[in-house]
């Protein structure tokens, strides 16, 4: 508990975790309050829309309210891994690994206690990216007259695991900044991967049935299966396959425990100069 | 404050890949005492203090406190505190840096002011690191050393950075520490940095154990030289070796060990050879000291 404690007053007496909360804030409502105005738009005047040459039709069975909702976490996944992964690269890049070894010699006891508080600090990150996709997406739905679906139990539900789903992506970042101590590759791997790699690579696999069934493993189509709802699933070309939501989450979460496991058997363990 | 309790480095030897920082190296800090730990660098002085403090791992041999690895302490920070390296998150205060770290190892978060104010910070606590001199980070090590009140201090290095101020500021404070009966190990590449505030030296080179005794023990071994300089220096080599006397050569001129200039000028003029220099060699401590390194001094 006294190493857990330790972590979280590491996050909050520096500055980057509010900025990236700031950024996740902006990204968020820009997307979620953005798009429910322009589908708002576009579904109250479809003649306007369709000259404007724009496809505006939903895929039949495609909910608005939770698609700009689920947001939150599926463009905005990538600041809670940033934050897992800044608070072991961290240590390396300042090199205060001394001082915190020196206060708690047993390694894994600090990996550990950085596991747990970034599984707190992400879905804290979780509470403010749903809040803002809910308040923007929410509010530009009501500003066309449109079912905010926010007295809906589903709506809340989704949320819940949305947040669950933030929470389990700080702890993969955890594990990556165990995996690739220096900072500024573990930056570029999560911007590239999360930007570029995955999205690619879920829309390849989506085009055929045999890629699609290992697509769906892939961690952003497991954090959508676990949300419920994304705008990936009526991006891709259909023909999608999705896990459970359950399912979606233990592959979160082992991925998570996998790669902090592996970095503290690793990198974690080596000598520190 | 704990008691201070030996440091006991036995048979201790890292490799890294082909290299050996340090090789078979045994040495005792007692406490109670201010001990220098002294060594050129790259003697393997900062590997071997990493290694005492389970930082780094040992190929050979043991580190410990009083018997215990630093890892098994039961309260490591109340038993020892170290200062290895004055590297800080710039973004954070001295007041939190203390705190984290206080928090981590069960101090209670009122001995932060306390130790703020022993090394001259409280004014600049709350500022963040990132604008600190050289001189308040290591004053920042420090204050993270003395969280604990532990009884055995180790610092690599802890004058490096400070003005003349600090230099003297420390000197008494280390002294004052070791007279309340804790064990402090101080490293240095410099005799001179330490030698007004240590009782005893462990000297290293290359990794191997050179001396460890008291620091007037080092006094004794500076046995007297003469300097001898021509501007024709084969012809002085050559009348030095006619004279029966065993020299080295150094940048000044050659060293001869004999105590007496005049024996070595009658050589010279036996051998007709013109002289440039002719002098005894100050026997000082830092001659001794880095004759014992392997250091070319003159």
């Amino acid at each position: 508990m006294r190493a857990i404690g330790s972590e979280f007053q590491k996050v909050f007496t520096t500055r980057m975790w509010w900025l990236l909360a700031i950024l996740l804030v902006a990204y968020v409502a820009f997307l979620a309050g953005g798009l429910g105005a322009f589908f708002g738009w576009a579904i109250e005047n479809p003649d306007a829309a369709s000259r404007a040459g724009g496809s505006t039709q939903l895929p039949p069975g495609a909910q608005l309210a939770p698609l700009l909702y689920s947001f939150a976490s599926s463009v905005g996944y990538v600041f809670p891994v940033l934050l897992g992964a800044l608070a072991v690269t961290g240590e390396f890049r300042h090199k205060t690994l001394t001082p915190t070894f020196l206060a708690q010699p047993h390694r894994s006891t600090v990996l550990g206690a950085k596991f747990a508080s970034e599984l707190v600090m992400g879905a804290g990150f979780g509470v403010i990216a749903f809040a803002t996709s809910v308040a923007s997406g929410a509010g530009a739905l009501a500003l066309f007259g449109l079912d905010s679906g926010l007295g809906d139990s589903d709506t809340w539900a989704l949320v819940g695991r949305g947040i669950l789903a933030m929470a389990l992506w700080a702890t993969i970042g955890v594990g990556l900044g165990s995996l690739v101590p220096n900072q500024v590759a573990a930056i570029v791997i999560v911007i590239a991967f999360t930007q570029f790699v995955e999205p690619i690579l879920r829309l390849a696999a989506s085009l055929n049935d045999v890629t699609a069934s290992i697509g769906q493993f892939l961690p952003g189509a497991a954090s959508d299966a676990l949300v419920g709802a994304s705008f990936y699933s009526i991006a891709s070309a259909g023909g999608t396959q999705t896990l459970d939501w359950w399912q979606g989450g233990l592959v979160l979460l082992a991925i998570g425990v996998l790669a902090t496991v592996i970095g503290g058997a690793t990198t974690w363990r080596r000598d520190v100069q | 404050m704990e008691s201070g309790i030996p440091i006991e480095i036995s048979g201790l030897s890292k490799q890294f890949g082909h290299v050996t920082a340090v090789d078979d190296l045994s040495f005792t800090v007692e406490p109670g005492r201010v001990t220098g730990f002294l060594g050129p660098n790259g003697a393997g002085k900062t590997t071997t203090l990493r290694v005492l403090l389970g930082l780094v791992r040992a190929t050979a041999g043991t580190a410990t406190f009083g018997g215990t690895a630093y890892r098994d302490l039961p309260r490591p920070l109340t038993t020892v505190g170290a200062a290895l390296d004055a590297n800080f998150h710039p973004g954070r205060t001295a007041r939190n840096h203390l705190r984290v770290y206080a928090t981590a190892a069960g101090i209670p978060g009122d001995r932060v002011p306390v130790v703020l104010e022993q090394v001259g910070l409280d004014e600049f606590a709350d500022r963040r690191v990132g604008g600190y001199s050289l001189g308040m980070r290591q004053r920042l090590s420090l204050a993270y050393t003395l969280l604990g009140d532990p009884g055995v201090l180790v610092l690599d290095e802890p004058i490096n950075g400070l003005d003349p101020e600090g230099i003297k500021w420390i000197r008494g404070f280390l002294q004052g520490l070791a007279r309340e009966g804790r064990t402090v190990l101080v490293s240095s590449h410099l005799l001179s940095e330490v030698q007004q505030s240590v009782d005893d030296v462990v000297i290293i080179s290359r990794g191997r154990l050179v001396k460890t005794g008291t620091l007037s023990s080092l006094e004794l071994d500076a046995a007297p030289r003469t300097i001898v300089d021509s501007p024709d220096r084969p012809s002085l080599a050559a009348a030095l070796e006619q004279a029966g006397l065993a020299f080295t050569e150094g940048r000044s001129g050659f060293i001869v060990d004999e105590p007496d200039p005049g024996l070595v000028g009658h050589a010279a003029f036996v051998g007709g050879v013109e002289l440039s220099a002719l002098h005894r060699l100050k026997s000082g401590l830092e001659e001794s000291f880095l004759t014992l390194v392997g250091e070319e001094v003159h």
